[in-house]
Parts: C-alpha cells; structure tokens; sequence
C-alpha cells in the first residue's frame, strides 16, 4: 500500500520539492492550496513523476471557518494519512510591516494564526487515526528575536513551540510530530536575496523532509549545519547581541 | 512592474552585466509579465550572448518546471518550457524511454534546446531537437496565444525552432521519445592519426551506428579518438550521479599552452592503450561534462569563447584541415575540441544550425584580441567553404557572416517579436 501525504501549501517550493520527490516513490498525494490553477498543474506533474494518485482541495488557509470542511472531506476520501506537510506562508517585508500594524497582523496571521488552527484540527485527526507522522515548518528565524526579520520570528517562534507541544501530546498515542527548520532556501519567497554558500536548494531541504516525515524525531534543521550556528547564535548574550546588525 | 537586479553571465562567463530579472513562475502569468519586453532564458548554458539582455529585462523560465502529460505507450511527453532535459531523462528511462536527441549537457531546458534547435551526436540518424518536437506553445509579447504544430501554425513552429528566443516565449512542449531497453549503450573508441583517418571511420560509423563523436586533439594536427556507441539490450541498474564541483575560480585559465599539450598527449595514449568495446552509462557517454559542475571555471575571470562551425561535403575536409592548422599554428584552444559529421536530412528549423557536412567545436581562454584574430582568420575559411557559425555558441561574429551562413534569414526576421532582443540580436540584426 503507497504512502498517503496531505500537504498544505502545496504550491510553496519546499512543499511542491517534496511531492516531487514522493511522488518518485509511487506516494498518493493530496494537495492544498489557495491557487486553483497551479495546485491542477502541480497535480499533472507529480502525475508524470509517478504519483499512484493525486487529488486536491482549494482551501485559503486564511479562511479558518473553511479548515474543517477541507480536513474532513480530505480524510473521508482517503480514509486517512500516513504523513502530513505543513507548509505554507509568506516573508513579509520587515520595513512594511514596522510601519503597518495591519501588514504585520496579515503576515502572523498568515505564519501563525492559521497554523494553529490547522495543526489543532489535523492533530486530532492523526490522534484518533493512532498513527502517522505531521510535520510543520517553521523557521530558524523563530528561534532568537532578530531586529531584521522579528516580525516573522514572531510567528515562527509560536510555530516551534506550537510543534514542540503537540509532539508532547501525541508522542504516547502513536503519532510523530516534527518540527522543520530550514536555513536559507532558494525559493520564490527569496528570490531577490543575493545567494552565498550557506544558501541551500528547495530539493535538498526536501529531502530532509522526507526522511523526516519517514522515521524522524524531534526537531531537524536543514541543512544539518544551521544545528550549530543557530546554538552560537542563541548563546550570545543579549548585551553584545543587541549591538550586532543580525 | 516585477523583477530586481543581478548579474547574469552565459556559460563562457565573457562579462557578468546588470540585467532585470524576472521569474516566470506558471503558465497563466506569462503574457502579463512580458508585455513589457525582455528575452527569454533558461538555464542559461548558451555560450555567448543569445541569453543576454543587458539593462534590460530576463525572463527566467526556470519557474515553468511542471511536467503535463506522459503516455508510457506513444512516448510522448508534454511538460512546461523550463523542464530540464535531465528532469525528463530521470522521468522517463526508467519507463523505457529515452530523448531522441541529447545535447553535450543535460542540464538545459526545453525551451532553450527549441530556440536552439540543439543537436546531438547522433544527428545523422534523428537529426536536431526540433525534428522531434510535435507542439508547442508560443506567447507574443502583445499577449497573441500561438499554438504551433506541422499541421497548424507550421510557419511559426519553423521560424521558432532554432529561433534563438526572438518568436516569442515558448510556454509548453510536446515531445516524441524513442524507446530503449535500459540507460547503457554498447560503445567503443579508436584512436585515428589523420584527418583522413576520421572521415574514413566517419563515413564507416554512419551506417553501423546510432552515435558517433571524435574528439581532436587541436594542438597536433589530425589525430585523435573516434567515440561510436549504440544502445544497448542490458537493463542493468545504474549507480546514483555523484557530480563534483570545480570549487572556485583560478586568477588566469588554467588552460594554456603548456597544460593543453601534457593533457592532449596523455588523453590520445590512454585511448591507444585502452581502445575497444565496452558498456558505459548514458550519463558518461552523452554528458561527460555534467560530472564536473562549473567546469566553466577552469577558463579563470576572462572567460571563454567557443568556436562551433559547419562546412559543407564538398570542403569539409581541406576546410576542416585548414582550420585545424591555423589553431594549432596559433597555439590557443583547449582540451575540448569536437569533430562531427551531420547528416543530411533538411532542417526542421529556418535558422537550424545543423546540415549535411562537418561541425568543428572548441573552446579558447578568452586572450583578446588575439583570440579574436585567429577567429578572423577561421571564420574566412569557413566562409569560402560556404559554411556557418553555430549562434548558440557565437559572441563576436559579423552581421555579414550570420547572413551569409543562413540564407532563410530575411524569411525568418516576419516572425520576430518587436518586445524582444537580445544582445545577439542587436549585433547581428542590428535590433
């Protein structure tokens, strides 16, 4: 029997990398996504990739009142999953958003708030199924308040902690949650960065993701390396810390 | 208006200038992000400036990476422009099916070895990329939809194959494979001492073989290897690619006079003493290179030219020694020097490259203008021997030599889309 995945933000690099590579394994794969068009075409793909099967649901993670909805009629089609992706979300412009309470809201919304509410509902899922690994995206940003990207640090740092309690929570019933922090990924999300050596490719952190999702534990960074510049920059203090421009 | 700025240099690395880039991520956003001009790119592995718009706007296509449809019984797949040639082998082999036509390298997209008509080396049996293409779609700049096929729009696909990127955005593609048993292919190399040598073992390989190659050796005259291979009956599994990367960029070309002879004459007597049949994998046959990432760096901060030409029967093998000669006299060059004879099927493509005669590519380390001046002096014999330039490959020639090497020219220059130019474009159609 082939793997059954549910990925939310199905149209996200990272997301679609790891379809692409499941679908490699002959998985059966169910997409979300805001994007219509794209979610069919990313369907076709993974079609020719060798997907035994694809079906999708349009959901704007946005909208919470329609999360049930989509859950379930998810769940019903298949009878369930075997591993679940979260991982949508947007980079919001820091500048913007310091000068707009409305654009910093849109974007923890976004990051965060919709993250909760959809991790609660497809915990519950996995819960009573008694199996099956979710794993939520978060950000290394989450991990220490930045003067350039806090905002999303904000939302990510929820994200990290949101994972880390539900793992708490399910560990005794049959169910592996996993947190995900991915370094610098060449995405569209990051397309007007310049790239240096520590930048790492959509299908590299993908793979992580797949090992992870397959017989993982606990939190993965990827690539491994960030592990140990996120424990140097978590370990300065405060006082030297606030004098950098990180 | 979308995009920001960067670098862009082709594969010969030549200059690094300021361009807007813009990445075209799916299929419905296309005509409302061109309309405002710019050039199509892809993976950017053309060697000149056929890719390059400097100041102005690029189109990465890279976002249209989506296979559409594949049917395991016809072998025909249709995917988005920006699918690598690589992407479609990884999808396909293992299903027994294989490119009608693979390129020296399997990492560029479909749209670039469209726009470029792309050959491989066993043009003398299915000809150029463009003979197996059955559609595509083609996006003008003023938001015209064409979909082109023999049956429909059949101008279009002709002026598009080969169309060096100036027809329009090539969105999607439809594709005919050829079958095959597995990913390795029955190969054997000989050593040949003249120029002679390797017309004779040409002419003899034609019949016998789906694959034929020669490398020469450019800074003594006439010998070198003559690679011929067929697909093979085997099936056996392959070992996963473990490519390396040349890790930085050298202060000068590490290729000169002195390491390019050591090299040449090490390479032609390990082929003396090792030659004969054996089974190798298609990666190693078809794109040695690709083992070898930013190879391209080896050529140190001023880049390097390539040299592709073509020279018709009748000349091709006193052009062919004239050219070798004058190389060798100027003692530039590189290891990579590829000798080729085509077939003669007519081309699929009104600015094709690919016709009946012999193809000589070579890279030079970027000298100045002495390696322009040897150009010069190669470029008069290709011209008296009625031949051409590959665009592909070209940064520097001539308006006059382009035009004297494609005649179908003036028919092509009704297709051209007004919002797109490229710095090719402007040196030799003056726009």
């Amino acid at each position: 029997m082939s793997c059954r995945i549910l990925i939310i933000g199905a149209t996200s690099a990272i997301a679609t990398a790891v379809a692409r590579r499941q679908a490699v394994g002959a998985a059966r794969i169910f997409l979300v996504g805001r994007q219509g068009a794209l979610l069919r075409a990313l369907a076709d793909d993974l079609r020719v990739r060798g997907a035994a099967e694809v079906d999708l649901e349009i959901l704007d993670a946005l909208d919470t009142a329609a999360h049930a909805a989509v859950v379930e009629r998810a769940f019903a089609r298949w009878d369930g999953f075997d591993q679940v992706l979260v991982a949508h979300g947007v980079l919001p412009d820091q500048t913007a958003c310091e000068r707009s309470v409305d654009a910093a809201l849109a974007a923890f919304d976004i990051n965060a708030r919709s993250v909760l509410a959809l991790a609660l509902l497809l915990a519950s899922r996995l819960e009573a199924q008694g199996s099956g690994a979710i794993t939520l995206i978060s950000s290394p940003a989450g991990e220490r308040g930045r003067q350039s990207n806090y905002i999303y640090g904000a939302a990510k740092a929820s994200v990290t902690v949101l994972a880390a309690g539900l793992r708490h929570r399910l560990a005794s019933r049959g169910v592996r949650v996993l947190t995900i922090l991915p370094g610098f990924v060449d995405t569209p999300m990051t397309a007007s960065f310049a790239k240096g050596a520590l930048w790492a490719t959509p299908d590299r952190v993908a793979a992580d993701i797949v090992r992870a999702l397959e017989a993982g534990f606990g939190t993965i960074y990827t690539p491994w390396f960030w592990r140990w510049i996120m424990a140097i920059i978590r370990s300065v203090p405060e006082r030297i810390f606030i004098r950098t421009r990180l | 208006m979308t995009g920001w700025s960067k670098r862009v240099s082709s594969w010969g690395r030549l200059n690094a200038d300021l361009h807007r880039w813009t990445v075209l991520g799916d299929r419905e956003s296309v005509v409302a992000t061109i309309r405002h001009g710019g050039l199509p790119f892809g993976n950017g592995r053309s060697y000149g400036d056929v890719c390059l718009n400097p100041g102005g706007t690029l189109w990465s296509t890279r976002g249209l990476d989506r296979f559409i449809a594949f049917d395991g019984e016809s072998g025909v797949v249709e995917c988005e422009a920006g699918v690598l040639l690589g992407e479609i082998i990884d999808v396909v082999l293992p299903r027994g099916w294989f490119l009608p036509v693979a390129p020296g390298t399997r990492y560029v997209t479909v749209g670039g070895a469209i726009a470029n008509d792309v050959h491989g080396k066993g043009h003398h049996r299915t000809g150029s990329f463009g003979d197996h293409l059955l559609s595509l779609q083609l996006v003008r700049t003023d938001g015209e939809l064409i979909e082109c096929s023999a049956n429909a729009n059949a101008d279009w696909l002709r002026a598009t194959i080969g169309g060096l990127g100036l027809t329009g955005v090539i969105t999607r593609a439809r594709l005919q494979l050829r079958r095959v048993a597995g990913a390795w292919l029955d190969a054997d190399a000989q050593p040949f001492e003249t120029l002679d040598a390797f017309f004779a073992l040409s002419g003899a390989a034609t019949r016998d073989f789906e694959y034929n190659v020669a490398w020469i050796d450019c800074a003594a005259g006439g010998r070198g290897v003559f690679f011929r291979a067929n697909h093979s009956a085997s099936c056996d599994p392959l070992l996963p690619p473990s490519p390396r990367r040349f890790p930085l960029e050298p202060p000068i070309s590490l290729v000169n006079r002195l390491s390019l002879r050591a090299f040449n004459a090490a390479y032609f007597r390990a082929h003396q003493i090792r030659q004969g049949r054996r089974q190798q994998d298609y990666r190693s046959f078809f794109f040695p290179l690709d083992n070898l990432l930013e190879w391209n760096r080896i050529y140190g901060p001023r880049g390097f030219f390539q040299y592709q030409s073509l020279v018709p029967p009748v000349a091709q093998l006193e052009a062919t020694r004239a050219m070798l000669q004058e190389i060798s006299r100027s003692r530039m060059g590189s290891f990579l020097a590829v000798l080729k004879t085509f077939g003669d099927r007519p081309a699929p493509g009104l600015l094709s490259f690919p016709a009946a005669g012999t193809t000589l590519a070579l890279d030079f380390p970027n000298q100045g203008e002495n390696t322009l001046a040897l150009f010069r002096r190669l470029d008069a014999i290709v011209l008296a021997a009625g031949g051409r330039l590959y665009p592909a490959k070209d940064a520097r020639m001539a308006p006059s030599m382009f035009a004297a090497g494609y005649p179908r020219l003036p028919e092509f220059l009704r297709f051209r889309d007004p919002g797109i130019a490229s710095s090719l474009s402007r040196r030799l159609l003056g726009s």
